[in-house]
């Protein structure tokens, strides 16, 4: 274990080398440059390789390569960049590649104002690829977040053969904070299911467990078919509705019955409370400080930080904010994450604060808003 | 054309001054001439990068000619559409057909090399009427000096970093001006402003020549090079006198050397004021030389006499 006092991208890319991180593609993009930078210097100590392509189809395409010879792979990139990504991010999710993007969101639409926060594309983080699929985002708040969501993105995606998207902002891009950096060995690390039948009997998308099926390498001796076409078990091409059917259901499902698993929050005071702020991300510190500001007024505010956001565990958010009356959601965007507690929690009412600011949206601000509706 | 000298370039400014450039920035005094040159009867379809944020804050701009900021990969492509739509609106009478307006794309080294080669490539093989200028500061400057497709051998970037192992980049820069000519497209040319009436001339010859036509302009960057501002007209000058950068032209497939170097320097004089370079050994240093020597060779060849000279050292 060690203990250092880092930025939100360097505890991505520190984490990211305990994951077991071999390969990295970059493309240069504020505010998420730095943690390419920081790899360029330092994935090579630890046998792993970082290469720079043309722009970021390149990059996420090499990560998927390398990803299907065995390497654990990832790239980080911004909202225009990620833009870019979504064709081959629809390709490693029909493939069930395991990769890691790093999403540092700036101020948009388009170049907006790169070195500032936002938290505009969180609903484009999992919805952004095509073929109406999902997956797993998650978002951290700080730099010590950052450090263990990164290691947790790792397991999830070699968990479930996904890419994940490990959202984080401006703000937290460039924020220091103290880091516990706990190492290998005092770490869960997942790795992906190899196959263990021989390779006449391997069938490359047959699921092994819970949907996931075992993922069998270049150059590990088994006939593998990284298929983008409608596929059956063995990897064949088969337009056929049943097949296409059963192959939709594993995808959707193999996500979104992991929500209990993957579910990661923290809350404070919300046993008993009258009202709940939910939110994610930077904004996140600056709900919690407003909650505290009205507990001191006599309200009960508790505050509900979501770590993970896809796949929505919707019983376990329910329970936790079941004893408020009205809950609020708190963004630095137009009410987006909004809609999907909505969307969830019909019997209480949902209200959407969301505040625009470049930086974080202030405690104050948040409490003036919030107070007329309590 | 001969008869341009420095006291007859146009007095008019294009480029209004009080942007954010740095000081002693390349980048600056190539749009500055590049305006200068072309005059005010363009348009101007500007990638992302360096020059469009900090001539673009908003509610200021430092260009007095129409100018739209387009994504990263895409200048070639709306320069293509703009062109179309001129065309278009000239035969349908909104537009006076006689008067002439140049469509100009300008790109940085990662959005012309690297990001934006596709739109490039395929705006050179439709032949639409623009004028395509990179200016080239061989990085990705704007996001904080990292490595591009155009960084030469051994420069240190934030991406290529120098120490025991890694000598910054290792690889050769892109020769896009054989890519653009790769594309039979009538005029492409270096330019270096260093020597001033060759640059004018061959952005007027492009402005005037009808299809694509592509000029590559050689732009030092005070940061990411690591040298003193008041260096940066010094290091362009010797690029070319170290034969580094040539100052050339492809006119329909007749390749001219526009300013012969019949002595060269020793690249070291171009190398050692830069900071970027600061870590490269006596031997990496004549590594460069034998890599330069053998551009010159090549650029002999092409064009069928000695226009660059021999290394004449001290």
């Amino acid at each position: 274990m060690r203990v250092d006092y880092i930025t939100g991208n360097t505890a991505i890319a520190e984490a990211a080398i305990v994951a077991g991180l071999k390969f990295y593609a970059g493309y240069p993009i504020t505010p998420s440059s730095d943690i390419f930078e920081y790899l360029a210097r330092e994935l090579p100590k630890h046998g792993g390789h970082v290469i720079q392509f043309e722009d970021e189809i390149a990059s996420i395409n090499a990560v998927i390569g390398a990803s299907w010879a065995c390497a654990k792979a990832m790239t980080a990139t911004s909202g225009p960049g990620f833009s870019l990504m979504l064709e081959a991010i629809s390709l490693a999710v029909i493939t069930e590649t395991p990769l890691v993007i790093a999403y540092v969101m700036r101020t948009g639409p388009s170049t907006g104002v790169p070195t500032r926060a936002g938290q505009y594309d969180v609903l484009q983080a999992t919805y952004g690829f095509h073929g109406g699929l999902v997956i797993p985002v998650l978002a951290a708040s700080t730099p010590q977040e950052a450090y263990d969501l990164t290691v947790k993105a790792f397991n999830v995606s070699e968990m479930l053969r996904t890419p994940v998207v490990l959202l984080t902002d401006a703000t937290i891009a460039h924020t220091y904070g103290k880091v516990i950096m706990r190492e290998r060995g005092e770490l869960e690390i997942i790795e992906r299911i190899r196959p263990l039948t021989p390779p006449d009997k391997y069938k490359p998308y047959e699921p092994v467990k819970e949907h996931v099926p075992a993922m069998a390498c270049f150059g590990d001796g088994y006939n593998v078919l990284v298929e983008s076409l409608t596929h059956d078990e063995r990897g064949y091409y088969a337009p056929r509705t049943d097949v296409q059917r059963k192959l939709m259901w594993r995808l959707y499902r193999k996500i979104v019955d992991s929500a209990p698993k993957l579910f990661d929050y923290s809350a404070i005071g919300l046993e008993g409370c009258d009202y709940a702020f939910i939110s994610y991300g930077s904004t996140a510190l600056s709900a919690q400080v407003a909650a505290k500001m009205l507990r001191e007024k006599g309200y009960r505010v508790g505050t509900l930080k979501l770590r993970t956001l896809y796949p929505i565990y919707e019983d376990g958010i329910r329970k936790l904010v079941s004893s408020a009356k009205k809950v609020f959601v708190i963004e630095n965007n137009v009410g987006l994450y909004y809609r999907e507690l909505r969307a969830i929690l019909r019997d209480k009412e949902v209200v959407s604060v969301p505040i625009i600011d470049l930086d974080l949206p202030q405690p104050q601000e948040i409490v003036e808003v919030v107070k007329q509706w309590l | 054309m001969s008869t341009l000298t420095i006291a007859t370039l146009p007095k008019d400014e294009l480029l209004a001054p009080g942007h954010r450039m740095c000081q002693g920035c390349g980048a600056a005094i190539v749009m500055r001439h590049l305006l200068k040159a072309l005059g005010k009867d363009i348009i101007i379809a500007h990638a992302t990068g360096c020059v469009e944020v900090t001539t673009t804050l908003y509610p200021e701009t430092a260009w007095r000619v129409p100018w739209i900021h387009v994504a990263f990969e895409n200048a070639a492509a709306v320069a293509s559409g703009i062109e179309a739509a001129v065309k278009a609106l000239k035969r349908k009478g909104f537009i006076n057909p006689d008067k002439k307006i140049k469509v100009v794309a300008i790109g940085g080294d990662g959005g012309t090399a690297d990001i934006g080669l596709q739109a490039l490539s395929g705006m050179l093989e439709r032949g639409h009427d623009v004028l395509y200028v990179l200016y080239d500061n061989e990085a990705y400057m704007n996001t904080g000096i990292q490595r591009s497709g155009a960084t030469p051998m051994y420069a240190w970037t934030t991406t290529t970093p120098a120490g025991k192992v890694w000598r910054g980049e290792w690889r050769r820069k892109k020769d896009m001006i054989s890519i653009a000519v790769a594309h039979k497209i009538p005029y492409a040319a270096t330019v270096n402003f260093a020597y001033i009436t060759d640059f004018y001339a061959k952005i007027r010859k492009a402005a005037e020549i009808e299809g694509p036509t592509f000029i590559h302009a050689f732009s030092p960057c005070v940061p990411g090079w690591r040298y003193e501002p008041h260096l940066t007209v010094k290091i362009a000058k010797l690029a070319v006198q170290t034969g580094i950068w040539v100052n050339y032209e492809v006119e329909k497939g007749v390749f001219r050397v526009t300013t012969p170097v019949p002595k060269r320097l020793p690249v070291e004089e171009y190398l050692k004021l830069q900071g970027r370079f600061a870590h490269l050994t006596r031997e990496e240093i004549e590594r460069v030389q034998r890599m330069v020597d053998e551009d010159v060779d090549y650029i002999n060849k092409l064009a069928g006499t000695t226009v660059i000279g021999p290394v004449e050292r001290k």
